[in-house]
């Protein structure tokens, strides 16, 4: 075995010799997307819709693929009229399925590109680029008394736990808030649960009830206090359960999720610039270069032309947005992006983070 | 040719300072808007390039494992040559421009791609994007002119070593992936004093293309041939074949570039404060097209449409062939030639200054006209000149 295994590896050093400049993936790419282990990506196996305005898809991780934690959400990358944008989706599938497949849960979020694309869009076949799992949303080894509190897409991180974890968990209440009976998200799957006895579902249709208040949370649920709890949903509704709990004196008891929101300045013009590798911290006016601007507090940068031709200033946006000079075009990274910039001719757009 | 500062008529004197901010205005709007129609059309383009070269070299190195047998040899061959030419220019030159940066794959970015060439694209990216592509055709700034081994303008001084330029332009053409490598290198430069020779940033540079070089030559030398068995003499001929055809063709389409009767030069001083608009009139004068089917187009990588790519060097290729119409449209209205071609009359137009200026000059260009000096001033070239901050903040 060890023979044929140093046989194979010396094979692929030959063919490895043969292709350069490049790889030998970079050809077996178009032939088979999912074996390379390097650029992982995922092929969509099935499309079903949930609600009018989402979708879960079925997706199959390609080699490089690392088993989820139940609440973990991926990075996916679409290429959207070319441009390939990356959004992060909550594993919505149990990490033991058998066929390795995972599942994720989009929503269309108006003036979303990424989630309308997909929700409109995606097609079987269809090959995503993927990142590996993420995020600290977990149940750990809890299976006591259980409380989710989301709201719209926010039942997806939780979806994932309780197909993955319900069977172990004994006594788990779910309050769910979606705009009408109708937009909620695994609504059927959810009531269905709660038909068989195993969680409490507490669901509210903020169209007719309004928002869900911590208040009225205390009511509905008075063993508030003995229950470990999860929530997911928009900053306000979090930030309000934040503070309830803070105030109740059991903060310990509360995780939550928050989808980042993109940071974007109203005006587009300037911004605070951390340089992430020298630490150096400039004010960006937002009318002259990132360059001069780095330059003059002593951060060393390359450059070249310093008119946006030559691509040799070149630095990866890390988050936040820059605004193109010459034409206004915007760039936002969102945290976990790495978008090459060229320094020479954006400005600040708002507050970003450069690696350089 | 002479500077255009030098020559008794001067071919943009009819044109105002607010002509030629105008012409900087148009073209800006020309790039946003072709810019602003990207899509996933393009993206669609460059990848079928690109599956399209990687197929066709896969299989004319498969076909040279056979190379025994000389209908496998010339099919091989000529597949090959065609692969190696896509992959450098259509391919390799445009993604290095930084032309496909915007969609943000990291398998087709400026920063990552490494082309089938002798010099590393590190390197290459310096000379040509940065030098040649900011001082376009300014005698002693744009090392293109010449690339340092022949005088291709009046105003370049005549040395001895320059009646042999026929000789050198043609050992060039046939070994013009180790002479990029060598220009890139500036050996000229760092060969010369014992202390740049020494230089630590330049042994660097040396040590990252001997070992690019040592891999090219193991491919196409060694480990394919060894590869091909009977075949190994064979497919070393093929190989050799290949570089050499591919070598030739880049060499004759950079040359019709720059070098072609028509094309203006600029004296150093002249582009001191140099505005947008400016540096977009430069580009517009300082290149020449060759006209010729879409097939040439792909196979010259689109530098067929020289002009074009010098205005806008970071715009994807397929779009040159879009805009040439209109860009032909604002020479004619601004009174200015547009250089164009068959490529054998550009090629002899370009070869004919080889041999014309191997000699020193004669007759009315022997007298240098004096020049009109501009005070050092900083360029401005980013600053687009209708740029108004307040403007965007309400878009």
């Amino acid at each position: 075995m060890a023979v044929l295994n140093n046989l194979r590896a010396g094979a692929w050093r030959v063919v490895e010799l043969v292709t350069t400049p490049v790889v030998p993936a970079d050809y077996l790419d178009v032939i088979a997307p999912l074996r390379n282990a390097q650029v992982l990506r995922a092929r969509v196996e099935a499309v079903r819709p949930e609600t009018a305005n989402s979708v879960t898809l079925v997706l199959r991780p390609g080699r490089g693929w690392a088993r989820h934690e139940p609440g973990q959400y991926v990075r996916v990358g679409v290429d959207v009229d070319g441009v390939r944008l990356w959004r992060s989706y909550s594993i919505t599938s149990s990490p033991a399925r058998a066929d390795g497949r995972i599942t994720i849960t989009v929503n269309a979020v108006p003036g979303g590109a990424v989630s309308t694309q997909l929700v409109r869009a995606a097609r079987k076949g269809q090959i995503l680029h993927l990142d590996r799992p993420a995020g600290e949303f977990l149940l750990g080894g809890h299976v006591g008394k259980t409380l989710f509190v989301t709201a719209g897409s926010g039942i997806t991180p939780v979806m994932g736990m309780l197909r993955s974890r319900l069977a172990e968990m004994s006594d788990v209440v779910v309050a769910h808030s979606a705009r009408t009976r109708a937009d909620a998200v695994f609504g059927d799957e959810l009531r269905t649960l709660a038909a068989e006895g195993r969680i409490r579902l507490i669901e509210r249709h903020t169209a007719t009830d309004g928002r869900l208040k911590p208040a009225d949370l205390a009511d509905l649920v008075p063993d508030l206090a003995e229950r470990a709890t999860w929530a997911c949903g928009p900053n306000g509704m979090l930030d309000d359960l934040e503070t309830h709990w803070a105030d109740a004196g059991h903060a310990h008891l509360l995780r939550t999720e928050r989808f980042r929101p993109v940071l974007l300045s109203g005006a587009g013009g300037g911004g605070t610039v951390t340089f992430t590798r020298s630490g150096t911290v400039v004010e960006n006016d937002g009318s002259g270069p990132i360059l001069d601007s780095g330059e003059a507090a002593g951060v060393l940068m390359r450059s070249g032309c310093r008119m946006g031709i030559c691509f040799s200033c070149v630095l990866p946006l890390r988050e936040g947005a820059v605004r193109d000079l010459r034409d206004g075009q915007l760039t936002v990274a969102e945290a976990g992006d790495s978008i090459p910039i060229q320094t020479c001719i954006n400005a600040a757009a708002g507050p970003c983070s450069i690696e350089g | 040719m002479t500077t255009l500062q030098r020559k008794a008529s001067n071919p943009i004197a009819h044109l105002t300072p607010e002509d030629i901010e105008r012409i900087g205005v148009e073209l800006d709007a020309l790039r946003d808007e072709v810019m602003g129609s990207r899509g996933e059309s393009d993206a669609k383009y460059i990848r079928k390039v690109i599956a399209w070269q990687r197929g066709l070299e896969l299989s004319s190195r498969g076909i040279l494992l056979f190379s025994l047998f000389p209908p496998a040899w010339l099919v091989g061959t000529a597949g090959l040559s065609i692969a190696k030419i896509l992959e450098n220019m259509e391919i390799g030159h445009n993604i290095m421009h930084g032309q496909w940066d915007w969609l943000r794959d990291p398998k087709i970015h400026s920063t990552k791609w490494e082309w089938d060439n002798a010099s590393p694209s590190e390197q290459w990216k310096h000379s040509h994007n940065e030098l040649h592509h900011t001082y376009t055709n300014v005698v002693g700034r744009d090392n293109d002119l010449g690339y340092g081994i022949m005088r291709v303008d009046e105003d370049q001084k005549w040395h001895p070593m320059h009646l042999g330029q026929p000789l050198w332009n043609f050992v060039n053409a046939c070994f013009f992936e180790y002479g990029i490598a060598a220009y890139d290198l500036e050996l000229g430069r760092n060969l010369a004093t014992k202390e740049r020779r020494r230089d630590p940033r330049f042994r660097g540079e040396l040590k990252k293309t001997r070992r690019k070089i040592g891999k090219q030559l193991l491919k196409d030398y060694v480990v394919h041939p060894a590869l091909s068995g009977p075949s190994f003499l064979h497919t070393i001929a093929a190989n050799f074949t290949a570089n050499l055809v591919r070598n030739v063709w880049t060499h004759s389409v950079i040359m019709c570039g720059h070098f072609p009767n028509g094309v203006e030069t600029f004296e150093k001083t002249s582009i001191e404060g140099e505005t947008r608009g400016e540096w977009y009139l430069r580009q517009m004068l300082g290149s020449a097209n060759i006209s010729g089917s879409k097939a040439m187009h792909l196979m010259t990588g689109n530098l067929s449409h020289q002009i074009e790519h010098h205005l806008f060097p970071d715009m994807p290729s397929n779009r040159y062939h879009e805009i040439a119409p209109r860009i032909k449209d604002l020479f004619q209205r601004y009174g200015l030639t547009y250089v164009t071609g068959p490529l054998p009359k550009q090629v002899g137009s370009a070869w004919a200054k080889v041999f014309r200026l191997a000699l020193p000059n004669r007759g009315a260009a022997a007298a240098r006209r004096p020049v009109e000096k501009k005070a050092p001033a900083v360029a401005v070239r980013w600053r687009r000149p209708a740029y108004d901050n307040s403007d965007m903040a309400n878009s």
